[in-house]
């Protein structure tokens, strides 16, 4: 009976967050992750930007002086992040609707992925370059 | 060839969390992993616990995290992995000791699919006829062993529940077979909030069958079936 006891209060599963670290990921749940990360962080955006395209209602005082936010250099770093999270997005979310609808798509998930990156980085590089220019001046 | 096995243990008798333990030993490349566990087992440390049956592959009892991936412990050869190998339990269950899980929720959604051909129709007098192409249609998901592999390799098993591939392979083997006749049972099953929709074809568990068995592939052709079929 004591032992009984005693295996109830140790009980150890690895369910959970926790999990995530105990397996070594291969590439599909790399692209997964990104996809989540990268959903949340527009997700986030979204949410302010509602809130400041509300403030219109306030006047256009209201409107200008929080503009002063997305002049600030750390938003507009922060910009930058934000349109390498929605490039990855939108194209990791045209792979994940391929697998979905074509039905061989599952003999190429790998190249698919590899595809999404190279697309991602195809648009970019060259935007990053710009924003980045812009920021300078 | 000398190899170092890092081991998880749990002992819930006497430890509070698991922890690990190195054992060296002395092993052909050609050997299996779990030859070497067999051989702690046998010639150090006889308090090792782990499950095994077959060890070719078939009884699917010895499926545990080698170097942190989901395999067959029969199946991975040394030579493979190099001097430095880490055993560890499947993710997502209760650990009953050692590299030993409690399987019981992963047979739960097992058995929830109706995992066995339903068909009331009078028997023919001979068998029930079935073409080369319908029989190719479920030839994959056949072969699953119900090892727990693929279940224990999804991220989203191991924070939500729901029915997990395995279950699914085992429902999409009747749901593609033409001798069935439950397609609408089990397809109201498989739509339900935990059922296949919960897939976000991650393709971990196709990565880790030891079988080889394409499960996002039949995942994906079960939420086709629903979404067509259904609507």
């Amino acid at each position: 009976m004591t032992t009984e006891t005693a295996r109830e209060v140790r009980q150890v599963s690895s369910r959970g967050l926790g999990a995530y670290r105990g397996y070594r990921p291969p590439p599909g749940m790399i692209s997964w992750a990104l996809h989540r990360v990268t959903g949340l962080g527009v997700l986030l955006f979204l949410l302010l930007h509602i809130v400041d395209i509300f403030l219109v209602n306030y006047g256009p005082e209201t409107f200008n002086e929080l503009l002063f936010l997305y002049r600030h250099p750390v938003f507009r770093i922060g910009e930058i992040v934000l349109v390498a999270g929605l490039y990855y997005h939108a194209a990791n979310g045209v792979r994940i609707i391929l697998i979905d609808f074509w039905p061989q798509a599952y003999r190429y998930e790998r190249q698919l992925f590899y595809g999404v990156i190279a697309v991602f980085l195809l648009a970019f590089v060259p935007t990053a370059i710009l924003m980045i220019r812009a920021i300078l001046v | 060839m000398l190899v170092t096995v890092r081991v998880q243990r749990f002992n819930p008798e006497t430890d509070s969390k698991p922890y690990y333990q190195e054992y060296t030993v002395e092993v052909e490349p050609t050997d299996r992993v779990l030859d070497a566990l067999n051989y702690i087992k046998w010639y150090h440390d006889g308090t090792l616990t782990f499950r095994r049956s077959c060890a070719h592959g078939v009884c699917g009892s010895d499926a545990m995290r080698i170097n942190g991936r989901n395999r067959l412990a029969c199946k991975v050869l040394i030579k493979d992995l190099g001097p430095k190998i880490t055993v560890e339990p499947l993710l997502g269950f209760r650990i009953i000791r050692d590299l030993v899980v409690d399987m019981e929720p992963f047979f739960a959604q097992y058995r929830a699919v109706m995992p066995y051909l339903i068909n009331d129709e009078p028997p023919p007098v001979r068998e029930r006829l079935q073409s080369p192409e319908e029989r190719e249609l479920y030839d994959d998901t056949t072969k699953c062993i119900l090892c727990a592999c693929c279940t224990s390799a999804c991220p989203i098993f191991w924070t939500t529940e729901w029915l997990g591939p395995a279950a699914i392979v085992n429902a999409h083997r009747f749901l593609f077979d033409s001798r069935d006749r439950a397609t609408e049972e089990r397809l109201a099953i498989l739509n339900q909030k935990f059922g296949v929709w919960r897939c976000r074809t991650i393709f971990n568990c196709t990565e880790a069958c030891p079988r080889g068995i394409q499960v996002t592939n039949a995942i994906e052709q079960v939420k086709r079936r629903i979404l067509f079929e259904q609507s």
